[in-house]
């Protein structure tokens, strides 16, 4: 096996693993309650790690995508269906381009 | 509320499979939307970094994690030593070892091992995501295989279209789109924070320690992965102890 391809597959499993162990492992465990609380909390701590500050630096320009962030932000808030929130983002970050 | 579990062993692939796989497939559109540029910038990367057609096509196929796969040919290309890239891609996914926990949570019970390592394959920042802010406690898994499978497909077709066509679209649209996956994001979370107390002050705590880790000289040797365990793991233990009850802390839901 060529050195590339062993890489790439090195890469695959470790990115399958972590995804892979806990949903065979916790299967049948009674989790204590705490362990439960703070997995309920995690998807909204991960969401919000992963848009900020990562947004600023998601079109190489943080004007425009703050430009954009806030449209979504503020469309987001008014609960509009999903893709017009992504539409309206791209929107106003484009516009942002044409503006700044 | 997990004690709903127990009477909730319904619809596994018992009542229709079909329904949840197309509410999947659909939930799975925004994603797609989301992937398809950044996957094509991907082919383009790969391609003009020099590394061979088939790596960057098998590296969709089998790893399929974006940011792990910029790194990857990156790190490649740079001829880094092949274990300190592996490394680096499994510190850069560790992250996705909280998201599976937490989706354990909301997957039946008596599901398969088959059908554990099938939708354990599939899953990302994006369809985590999505996944974990549907509204029913319990996800059937026909729903999160056709979340996951739209999001592969868009992904691997997106890397051929960016190797094997030259970049069609201008490059401030297509810079643009380079937000559509965080305003996705956004389009999650925001409904959730006006409904729940805790979670918005976990939210709020998330973003503050990640943008401390981001800006702070010394914290920024961190890599992007790491920041991100960091500030899950304490928004999330300061929200679990601030509420005891939950999500729903402060609000019934």
């Amino acid at each position: 096996m060529n050195e590339l391809l062993m890489v790439v597959v090195g890469m695959a499993i470790v990115t399958y693993l972590p995804r892979l162990t806990p949903l065979v492992i916790l299967r049948d465990k009674k989790l204590p309650p705490f362990l439960g609380t703070f997995l309920q909390f995690v998807p909204y701590a991960v969401l919000a790690a992963l848009i900020f500050p990562g947004i600023l630096s998601s079109t190489g320009e943080t004007s425009t995508a703050a430009a954009g962030a806030l449209a979504a932000f503020f469309l987001a808030w008014m609960r509009l269906n999903i893709m017009l929130v992504v539409m309206g983002g791209i929107a106003g970050a484009y516009l942002g381009t044409l503006l700044f | 509320m997990q004690k709903e579990k127990a009477r909730a062993s319904i619809d596994t692939c018992g009542i229709s499979a079909y329904q949840p796989f197309w509410r999947g497939i659909k939930a799975s559109i925004p994603i797609a939307v989301g992937y398809i540029p950044i996957a094509i910038t991907f082919g383009l990367v790969a391609r003009s970094s020099g590394i061979p057609d088939y790596i960057a096509l098998l590296m969709s196929f089998i790893v399929f994690a974006g940011a792990s796969q910029f790194v990857g040919v990156n790190l490649i290309a740079l001829s880094t030593n092949p274990w300190e890239i592996i490394l680096t891609t499994f510190i850069l996914n560790l992250r996705h070892f909280l998201m599976t926990a937490s989706l354990s949570l909301r997957i039946d019970v008596s599901l398969s091992k088959t059908w554990r390592f099938l939708l354990a394959f599939g899953v990302t920042d994006e369809t985590f995501s999505v996944a974990s802010m549907q509204k029913d406690q319990l996800l059937s898994p026909w729903f999160i295989l056709g979340l996951n499978m739209l999001a592969f497909t868009a992904w691997n077709a997106g890397t051929w279209a960016g190797i094997f066509l030259a970049a069609g679209l201008p490059s401030a649209l297509q810079a643009s789109m380079g937000i559509a996956l965080y305003t996705m994001f956004i389009a999650l979370l925001v409904p959730a924070l006006k409904v729940s107390r805790p979670i918005f002050l976990v939210v709020l705590i998330s973003v503050a320690i990640n943008s401390a880790l981001a800006w702070i000289p010394f914290s920024q040797e961190l890599s992007t992965g790491w920041r991100i365990i960091v500030s899950t793991i304490t928004a999330a233990l300061a929200g679990s102890i601030l509420f005891p009850r939950g999500i729903g802390g402060s609000e019934d839901e």
